[in-house]
């Protein structure tokens, strides 16, 4: 394993040392592991917070900041935070409308923020949830733990943040959070495995010539292996996957979002496919995003999220919006 | 069984766990993420801290900051769930400042009856209660059987290591596994083998001989 880090151990805190350093604008609390927004809390705002595994990088801490979100807890590598992180930063946002809690469908994200949505009832601060399960690879069932929350998850925070910047309460701010949820979908593909720094190898073996289909953002293998084919091939697969559940039509927010070890030339070309795609089936990419969003540390790979549009939603996620990871509006 | 046979039992499944960090770690790479046997690792080492900064003056209090502590520190699903299972059996034990193996017993089930409800799972999912169900059993029976407490921690020990076994075949139905569908089946689950080393440990700490 070659890596820059300085030790296994240390990977995460130093990453948010550089990430303190390099943006004064945020607050990180090394101690308890929290990224605030330096002004956080606003009174009278309501209060977003995520949070996650580290090794998605920017999500979530890079997405801290005017027009998103107030605070972010990093977990370990691959590993949700834990209920005193997720406190600390609810009750350190809460400006006395609420705090939204938006978090993405693993089960042990889903009871971490559970268990530290019960505390924070008991302090008095009011808390409501998103839950962010986009990824169709998996199939929502009894027999499964539901569908993974994946690359919507920055359409959910970007959309959220904005509404709650003007002001609006928080259930109306969870009503939209839901509401870009269920328009959204996403479907991955990965050309290798990444590596952890606590495993130092890949955590699954792809031989030379093949993909795996329907991964989700934590290593973990797919849903099934196929041979390598070229862009169009691997992005008709992804985009029939997205179509079977979420009928593809008119005003598209779309993203091609890198896995982390993706060249973004390859990500330009898998989204010319992807806009092809589009408009075969009546739809149009309305609004777009390409890059490296919602990684998975090292990976070769790309997913696809698609939003269909409201008028509303357009709006807000034309919202000016200042954070390391995503910036644009005056 | 007094405070201190619990802090033997702690000190043993904290040496059990880091002895099978690589291996827990692998198990969990082949069906999940990587990453159970680095946290359970780093959880334990941060009970061994709280429990010297706070020594616990009952067997109900050391299980109670043991549980709190895994909530607190280890993060992804294990943290709440193996956390509950010990916070649960803590409460149970109440302050009495000794137990006995059939209280012990009591507790456990209530421990792993909160992580069933917690975590919706039962058994047959593929998870940690496949290895916890059968060995609460076992070890309840033991004691109705008048076992000494060797014997049934022992008896729950192999109970939870062949309930650990038996979810090889199993396709996942909770958790990051059940996302593989059929490809989560020819797997150990990671959790159930780390639920056997913490039945494993308790007999070793019965048994003084390590």
């Amino acid at each position: 394993m070659k890596k820059i880090i300085n030790a296994v151990d240390t990977v995460v805190t130093d990453a948010l040392t550089g990430l303190a350093a390099a943006h004064p604008e945020l607050r990180v609390d090394l101690d308890t592991r929290v990224v605030y927004r330096a002004n956080a809390p606003r009174p009278g705002k309501v209060g977003l917070v995520s949070g996650g595994g580290s090794g998605h990088e920017p999500l979530h801490a890079g997405f801290v900041g005017y027009g998103m979100l107030d605070a972010a807890c990093p977990g370990e590598i691959f590993t949700s935070p834990v209920p005193d992180q997720i406190v600390e930063a609810t009750t350190a946002v809460g400006g006395g409308a609420g705090v939204l809690h938006i978090v993405k469908n693993y089960t042990g994200d889903v009871l971490n923020f559970e268990m530290a949505a019960e505390l924070c009832a008991d302090e008095g601060v009011e808390v409501a949830r998103v839950l962010v399960d986009d990824d169709v690879a998996v199939r929502d069932s009894l027999y499964t733990a539901g569908r993974r929350g994946t690359g919507a998850t920055l359409f959910v925070e970007k959309i959220a943040g904005a509404l709650a910047e003007e002001g609006a309460p928080l259930a109306e701010v969870a009503a939209i959070g839901n509401e870009v949820n269920a328009r959204s979908r996403s479907f991955g593909v990965a050309l290798s495995s990444c590596t952890t720094p606590a495993a130092g190898k890949p955590t699954f073996e792809l031989a030379e010539g093949e993909v795996e289909l329907g991964i989700g953002i934590h290593g973990e293998p797919g849903r099934s292996r196929a041979p390598a084919g070229t862009a169009r091939e691997l992005v008709r697969v992804a985009m029939d996957a997205l179509q079977a559940h979420l009928p593809l039509s008119g005003d598209t927010l779309v993203l091609v979002n890198g896995m982390g070890g993706t060249p973004l030339i390859e990500l330009y070309i898998a989204f010319a496919e992807v806009d092809a795609y589009l408009r075969e089936h009546g739809a149009t990419a309305a609004r777009s995003l390409v890059g490296n969003y919602v990684t998975s540390l090292d990976m070769q790979g790309f997913s696809v999220s698609v939003c269909t549009l409201t008028d509303e939603l357009t709006r807000l996620w034309d919202a000016p919006v200042r954070t390391p990871g995503l910036r644009w509006g005056p | 069984m007094n405070t201190a046979f619990i802090t033997d039992w702690i000190d043993e499944i904290t040496r059990l766990v880091a002895a099978e960090r690589e291996h827990l770690t692998a198990l969990d790479a082949a069906i999940g993420d990587a990453d159970h046997g680095a946290n359970l690792d780093r959880g334990f080492a941060a009970v061994r801290t709280a429990l010297s900064a706070r020594p616990p003056g009952t067997p109900g209090d050391a299980l109670v900051l043991l549980g709190g502590t895994l909530i607190r520190k280890v993060g992804g699903a294990s943290g709440p769930l193996f956390g509950t299972f010990f916070r649960q059996a803590g409460k149970t034990l109440g302050d009495s400042p000794e137990v006995s193996p059939a209280e012990l017993a009591a507790a456990l089930a209530d421990g792993l009856a909160a992580v069933r409800a917690l975590g919706s799972a039962e058994e047959g999912d593929k998870t940690m209660v496949d290895a916890l169900t059968p060995a609460v059993r076992a070890l309840e029976q033991a004691v109705q059987d008048g076992a000494g407490r060797r014997k049934a921690f022992d008896a729950a020990a192999r109970a939870a290591e062949e309930g650990a076994r038996a979810t090889v075949p199993l396709r996942a139905r909770k958790g990051r596994a059940s996302y593989l569908g059929e490809r989560s089946m020819g797997h150990l689950d990671p959790g159930a083998l780390s639920s056997a080393l913490i039945m494993r440990a308790l007999h070793i700490s019965a048994s003084g001989s390590r």
